[in-house]
């Protein structure tokens, strides 16, 4: 049924090539440096699917969501939303914002310690020209629909709230602004894990409810695979795969893929991780590998894995990775194995 | 599912929350020390307005054959300065000019340097590098040579001297405002405030002003004494009031020939100096660790 609704539905975000460099240093002396932190980032999604991003720490899946959001300008690369290009303009972005809207890691920095919780909801409401009784009718019924009675808690301030109900809070924030996609960065990961399992499956129920499609940032590939629909895996900025999440997680393409997945924890003692899948920290994104950015990390890695990019090529039905080693048709698949 | 998250709301003891300004004045108030210093100063500030009402003569009539009497000289409490006038009658009209050149360059500076650094904060850049080493141009001056300087530019005078302070207080309040700014700028629900479309300007209206407030608030309130004494110091040196207006840095001045003869009378308008910046000082601290709880 899920499949079915995936391959139905028409497209409702697009991003094509996104690309964002940041400029560090450069002052008294010392040389400028660029931190490749997204370069050529392209992905689409389904209405009502939910796409899951994953990768390392500093890989630029929080730089995606930021300049997805609008939050962050782009140097190059095109957003449609509903096949139309999103303008820089104030005016369209302001009411693309309405559409797309975020939840972000830290439940306390993301409401305003001044501000009761039921003021912090009819924020956006209001910015978008609501009236304040509407705005708290509204802000009331989200309370109620994330789980918290408004009666008790609309006046509160976030300092008086545990950290799950004030992710709740962030949750109902978000909706307020009646979005079709929410990105959620990492918004589960700071809580515990029981309290953590309650609020992913009130966002489960939510997705159905209003017919959201969400973009869903984490590293545990656990929580990922159980809310996503697809899967995108990133490393040093750039995607590595990106699959339909059982396709993904059967026959992971990459070998990064598969190095993560190899380290997943599990509960299954055949299962379990008997050496490091993968060794060292990931290169730092200011000075990326040539080519393919994860050779030398890769046990695979041949030396045109150090000359030539790989691009993404078909591994199944909406299934892409950017691997030579791992690609039939590809020229270099073979390469160094006579030898 | 809701069932079981309303319960664990239902765990939390049922209050009424109140906002976080009742919250500091409640701390505040059980504070012994800073209630004595409110107390001290809204009397001496309230003496000093009604002070036409209250004095028991004219400030500027005196006689010169009751020149310097002693404290507790029979319809003289406070006995009489060096041109025969009450002391008593001098100390609350001085108390006007003194108490506003105190507050309203402090005021003024808030609102100047709070707006600058808060747009300097918020916008950065290009924007924040201007105003802020704007700010540590003033700031590379000593603050009392600066003040002297201006007011000794501007010529004697309430208005100049007002202007000289105000000058000097406005960087330190850029400074701190700034740094608040910024603090608060980088925090995720100013992004969510971003991200839910508002405008800068609503922006610092709502979210940042809340949350810098305190932190200004407290470094303005510690400018007080900072101000009355500088205040005072400016018409001591004849660069602030002029004779015969009361102020009780000019008759610290003018008394001052008089030191050996009559100490006591001397030193009283020091005596108010002191007592109001303290209490400034110690209020500032009290507020400060009222607004320190989370």
């Amino acid at each position: 049924m899920m499949e079915q609704a995936t391959t139905s539905s028409r497209y409702i975000l697009e991003v094509a090539g996104m690309t964002k460099h940041f400029n560090v240093g450069g002052s008294f002396g010392k040389s400028r440096k660029v931190v490749q932190a997204v370069s050529d980032v392209s992905f689409r999604i389904r209405e009502g699917t939910t796409l899951g991003i994953v990768g390392e720490s500093g890989c630029g899946k929080s730089t995606t969501a930021r300049l997805i959001m609008g939050l962050i300008g782009m140097d190059c690369g095109d957003l449609l939303f509903n096949d139309r290009a999103i303008g820089r303009s104030a005016r369209e972005m302001k009411a693309f914002r309405r559409q797309v809207q975020m939840v972000f890691q830290d439940s306390s920095a993301s409401l305003n310690p001044r501000m009761t919780i039921e003021a912090s909801i009819m924020f956006g409401p209001m910015v978008h020209g609501e009236d304040r009784a509407e705005a708290r009718r509204n802000a009331h019924h989200l309370l109620e629909r994330v789980g918290l009675d408004p009666a008790r808690f609309a006046g509160r301030y976030p300092h008086e709230l545990s950290g799950g109900q004030r992710q709740r809070v962030n949750i109902a924030r978000a909706l307020a602004l009646k979005p079709k996609v929410v990105i959620f960065d990492e918004s589960v990961s700071a809580l515990d894990k029981s309290v953590e399992a309650q609020v992913l499956n009130l966002l489960i129920d939510l997705k159905r409810e209003m017919n959201l499609t969400y973009i869903f940032i984490s590293h545990d590939l656990n929580v990922v695979r159980y809310i996503s629909d697809h899967v995108m895996v990133m490393y040093l900025g750039k995607v590595v795969e990106h699959g339909p999440s059982e396709a993904l997680f059967a026959n992971p393409a990459h070998p990064y893929t598969r190095a993560l997945l190899a380290s997943m924890p599990s509960l299954d003692p055949e299962k379990r991780t008997l050496s490091a899948p993968i060794a060292g920290d990931p290169p730092s994104p200011i000075d990326p590998p040539q080519a393919c950015r994860f050779h030398p990390r890769c046990a695979l890695a041949r030396p045109s894995c150090l000359a030539i990019n790989p691009a993404l090529f078909d591994a199944g039905p909406e299934h892409v990775a950017a691997c030579h080693r791992s690609d039939p048709k590809s020229p270099y698949w073979t390469e160094g194995e006579a030898q | 599912m809701s069932a079981d998250t309303l319960a664990s709301g239902n765990a939390m003891p049922l209050r009424a929350s109140r906002g976080y300004w009742s919250g500091v004045w409640l701390r505040l108030r059980r504070d012994p020390v800073s209630m004595a210093c409110l107390t001290v100063l809204v009397l001496i500030i309230l003496a000093s307005a009604f002070a036409p009402l209250i004095a028991p003569g004219d400030p500027s009539v005196g006689s010169v054959a009751r020149r310097l009497r002693p404290v507790g000289t029979p319809g003289y409490i406070l006995g009489t300065d060096e041109l025969g006038r009450d002391m008593l009658t001098r100390l609350l009209f001085g108390g006007r000019m003194s108490l506003t050149m105190g507050i309203l360059p402090v005021a003024l500076a808030l609102l100047i340097g709070g707006t600058l650094g808060t747009i300097a904060g918020f916008v950065g850049g290009l924007t924040n590098a201007i105003i802020m080493r704007a700010a540590d141009i003033l700031f590379a001056f000593p603050s009392v040579l600066l003040a002297v300087a201006i007011a000794g530019a501007l010529g004697a005078g309430f208005v100049n001297s007002l202007v000289a302070l105000t000058v000097v207080l406005i960087p330190p309040l850029i400074r701190v405002s700034e740094s608040a700014t910024t603090q608060v700028r980088s925090l995720d629900f100013v992004e969510a405030a971003r991200a839910s479309g508002a405008g800068a300007f609503t922006i610092i209206r709502v979210h940042i002003l809340g949350n810098i407030m305190g932190p200004v608030l407290v470094y303005a309130s510690s400018l007080l004494s900072v101000a009355i004494i500088m205040a005072a110091g400016l018409s001591f040196i004849g660069l602030g009031a002029r004779p015969p207006t009361p102020e009780w840095g000019l008759m610290l001045n003018t008394l001052r020939n008089s030191i050996y003869s009559q100490p006591l009378i001397a030193a009283l308008p020091g005596v108010m100096i002191f007592i109001v910046s303290l209490s400034f000082n110690l209020l500032s601290d009290g507020l400060r660790s009222a607004m320190d709880v989370k």
